[in-house]
């Protein structure tokens, strides 16, 4: 069984993008380790609630680890301490009896502040509306089987499609970059002969809206990779900057 | 009795769909830009019809209540989706498909409907794969496909256990290339709380931002609902924190009827609920279904050992396992539909049978798929799910059988829809979960990623334009109408009534959050409107379900501003409406007095256990009215259900 822990909580509070923020700090007791993490902010939630407080603001959906809504900067990892994991998807069994446990948004210029922990991520939609997709329309498909694809292919496919779009990789990037993102979608579509046809406009015009955005350069530091709770590669990185050249030089 | 018409096509079942699209009418290319029509939702339904309708050149607006459209629930679901393709040379066919999911749904959904979802079934694969979804191949290059419950081909085509996750992103990014292209106009952060209605039709909505707490007006020619289910009724549920009914009830509370609301899905594999702090439950796919093998200890003192945790799964040697949907079911085995798997656990526990320490839960054993196929092969099929189950159990699969249980997972009750996906309010339309129409008393699994696309992608593109065909006159709407005024002015005035509940309370002691009364909700709803239900429990259920809004409407407490983002506040709306929707839940169970799919009345079984149906009363589509206010009770109306083609029988899984 696991056991109950009490231990202390900072938490980001910050009332818009453009005001001052602070932390709070919360005493919790006897949480018991199969508490999910998002849940243990729910039990504080209905305290503060209770004492006719404010509760603390943060994005949640799913809690399956799919939807990519939760976005919580714990102890200095995006999404907390466990590998491959979202925030929904870490559990209380991770700490221990009197840690300090301190909670703060994605920090990134391309994120900014709504309240608390809520950050505003709609960058990557406008990404993805500049290019990650096929321009196919509705119902002109032939028959799926047409154009046999490998194995291999399709599984790397996969991998890369993985990608739930929560932004740790931009948080965890000390230049903010959004190059992993960005990266796997367009790597999802080279590997497969769907989107070949449009792989240089992909590349350029999402790379082009990323810059626009304000995201920053990648320089290898490889720190996306290893907070990527859905293990994206940053092979996809590589595969990225050939299919840019390409295109570039293509001109 | 009110006239029902579901608008049902003449002409033989396998060409109705065909003859319709023959014969609807057109809107040309030129028009198509001067008509707005408004898409609520996101999902696969909403994110598929936004995108196909912009691409057609009409003027979209689409809202959705996260920050991302790619957030929507339909991106959680594991297992895959059905087609009739007969990839598999298995003897699948569109009329087979068709069958199955008459029969899955225990003949309570319309023949035409359910032929059209397999017949565009094929369709919805091929555009997938074109828009670049990742699904499974062999080695080969072809498409791979796997089984799922209630039927005996292999016609689920699957992404990894992500299935739902990659069509949701194959249809958001059409959704985004039509945002890009300027003929979708997307709202995030965005709930709609009221469909406006003008000179019978609807035509337009009221939106809040949730950012900024503001209300919004915005005129269109025509309204879809694609906002999903109403299984968060229940609290604990496997949908998602924000899943609401709010759009919906709101658009039964203007007119529209709401259908089989009691056909509630509690699907059988599911993480068990622990402790009492818990949010939401967790889903263990279908898919492993497949492979897992079910099973309670034969032995009373077993089970109440592994109460105790005084042992484990592992120790309780095979003679003693009482593998019971094998037993049971020998014809699908571990397969059966899931509303029989569900009732077949919850017997077993009723009986004592439990094996975890609240006595609520059952194996899923892999062992024998680890000795037949090996290790890899296992993990390479069903390894995320295994990572996934250890994280939140902390026991590790390969060791010891999972434990699952069943919860509220889909329902397939929604807004009473026609042939068009035209509710009784004309010009509204629901698509998706949001509507009742394709899966009767109970859904198949991998059939919600059919329907929600379908609807997107394959109907509503058609339906669309037939009823838009003689609105080409009508000049585009302004939000300065009186009817958008009162509007607007009633869902302020709600808000503000709900925030202001507090206030008027004298005593402060009794002040509790959304969440406490939510959980009340969720006791009687999941002890009396449950997986099982009976007459005495329902009407004290119904007269239960008052005292709940008597507190809500003395005792909600929402601190903060009223102003601006308010997480309680939006929540308590949602609560207002989950209460609504209960009562609905509990007033169809109730006159519905027989057991079909996912509605089990104790009053109608057989001798052994299993549901009976009763044709002779029950054959129709329950079709409910609101009446004046909240505390009235709706009116029944009936859609008498034929089949034509199809012989109704009693469902059999055992031979």
């Amino acid at each position: 069984m696991d056991q109950n822990i009490s231990f202390t909580l900072k938490v980001w509070r910050q009332n818009g993008p453009t005001a001052e923020g602070h932390f709070d700090t919360f005493e919790m007791k006897d949480i018991p380790g199969d508490t999910s993490f998002l849940e243990m902010l729910d039990i504080l939630n209905e305290q503060l609630i209770e004492q006719d407080k404010e509760p603390f603001v943060f994005d949640h959906d799913c809690r399956e680890g799919i939807c990519g809504m939760c976005s919580l900067y714990i102890n200095g990892n995006p999404h907390g301490p466990a590998q491959g994991a979202t925030t929904c998807q870490l559990y209380m069994r991770r700490f221990h009896d009197g840690d300090v446990i301190t909670v703060e948004p994605w920090r990134s210029a391309a994120f900014p502040v709504i309240k608390d922990c809520m950050v505003d991520r709609s960058a990557f939609d406008k990404i993805i509306a500049a290019g990650g997709y096929t321009s196919v329309r509705t119902g002109q498909a032939q028959d799926a089987n047409a154009i046999l694809i490998s194995k291999d292919h399709a599984d790397e496919a996969m991998d890369c499609a993985t990608c739930i779009g929560c932004g740790a990789c931009v948080a965890a990037c000390k230049n903010g970059s959004a190059m992993l993102f960005v990266s796997s979608k367009v790597s999802q579509f080279a590997l497969l002969p769907q989107g070949r046809p449009e792989a240089a406009r992909r590349a350029k015009n999402m790379i082009a809206k990323m810059e626009e955005l304000g995201f920053g350069n990648c320089t290898n530091t490889r720190a996306c990779e290893a907070e990527c709770p859905k293990n994206e590669s940053i092979a996809n990185i590589a595969r990225l900057n050939r299919e840019y050249i390409k295109a570039k030089l293509a001109d | 009795m009110s006239q029902i018409d579901s608008k049902i096509p003449a002409g033989p079942l396998a060409e109705k769909w065909t003859n319709y699209k023959a014969h609807q009418k057109l809107v040309n290319p030129a028009n198509k830009r001067k008509l707005d029509i408004i898409v609520v939702g996101t999902g696969l339904a909403g994110a598929s019809a936004a995108a196909s309708l912009g691409e057609m050149g009409f003027h979209v607006i689409n809202f959705c209540i996260q920050d991302s459209p790619r957030r929507a629930h339909s991106i959680a679901a594991q297992g895959g989706i059905n087609a009739a393709k007969n990839y598999q040379n298995d003897g699948d066919a569109v009329y087979r498909l068709f069958y199955d999911t008459i029969k899955g749904g225990d003949y309570r959904a319309r023949e035409a409907n359910v032929y059209r979802l397999a017949e565009v079934s094929a369709s919805i694969i091929d555009q997938c794969v074109a828009q670049g979804v990742p699904f499974a191949r062999e080695y080969g290059g072809m498409l791979a496909n796997r089984s799922f419950g209630g039927v005996q081909v292999s016609r689920t085509f699957y992404a990894k256990g992500q299935t739902g996750q990659q069509l949701l992103l194959g249809a958001y990014s059409s959704l985004m290339k039509e945002v890009n292209n300027g003929t979708v106009e997307l709202h995030t952060r965005t709930e709609v709380e009221d469909v406006v209605i003008i000179d019978g039709r609807c035509r337009g909505v009221i939106a809040k931002d949730l950012v900024s707490g503001k209300l919004e007006r915005y005129a269109a020619h025509a309204v879809c609902l694609a906002t999903g289910g109403y299984g968060n009724a229940y609290f604990l549920s496997t949908n998602a924190m924000g899943c609401n009914c709010t759009a919906a009830i709101q658009a039964y509370r203007k007119g529209a009827y709401f259908a089989n609301p009691c056909f509630v899905q509690i699907h059988p594999t599911c993480i068990p609920v622990h402790g009492d702090k818990q949010s939401k439950l967790t889903l263990m796919s279908e898919s492993l279904r497949n492979d897992g093998r079910i099973w309670v200890p034969k032995k009373l003192e077993d089970a109440k050992r592994l109460q105790r945790g005084e042992i484990k799964g592992r120790d309780i040697p095979e003679e003693d396992r009482d593998y019971y949907l094998e037993r049971r079911y020998p014809a699908f085995g571990n397969l059966v539909p899931r509303d029989v798997a569900s009732r077949a656990a919850k017997e077993r526990t009723d009986h004592g049978f439990g094996v975890n320490n609240t006595g609520l839960a059952v194996f899923l054993d892999f062992s024998d798929a680890f000795q037949r196929l090996g290790r890899k092969r296992v993990d390479e099929r069903y390894g995320n799910l295994f990572d996934m189950y250890q994280e939140i159990t902390d026991v590790d699969p390969h060791d010891n059988p999972m434990m699952i249980f069943p919860a509220i997972h889909y329902t397939m009750g929604g807004l009473w829809v026609d042939y068009e996906l035209q509710t009784s309010v004309k010009g509204l339309f629901a698509l998706g979960e949001c509507n009742f129409s394709d899966h009767g008393a109970n859904r198949l699994g991998a059939s919600a990623l059919m329907q929600g696309l379908s609807d997107g992608y394959f109907v509503i593109p058609y339906t669309m334009q037939n009823y838009l065909a003689d609105q080409i006159t009508v000049p585009r709407f302004t939000t300065n109408l009186p009817e958008f005024e009162e509007a607007e002015k009633k869902v302020q005035a709600e808000m503000d009534r709900i925030y202001d509940i507090q206030h008027k309370q004298a005593d402060k002691s009794k002040l509790v959050s959304v969440d406490t009364i939510h959980k009340e909700l969720y006791k009687i709803l999941w002890n009396q409107v449950g997986m099982a239900r009976n007459a005495e429990g329902l009407k004290s259920a119904l007269k239960k379900l008052k005292e709940v809004r008597e507190q809500f409407d003395t005792c909600v407490r929402i601190p903060g501003s009223k102003e601006g983002l308010n997480v309680e506040l939006d929540k308590a709306i949602h609560l207002r409406d989950f209460i609504l929707m209960g009562e609905l839940i509990a007033y169809d169970a109730l006159e519905r007095n027989e057991s079909c799919g996912g509605h089990f009345r104790e009053e109608s079984q057989t001798e052994e256990g299993e549901a009976k149906r009763n044709d002779e009363e029950f054959m129709y589509v329950a079709c409910w009215e609101y009446q004046k206010d909240d505390d009235t009770a709706p009116v029944l109306h009936k859609e008498p259900l034929n089949y034509e083609y199809i012989k109704v029988q009693t469902r059999n899984y055992k031979s």
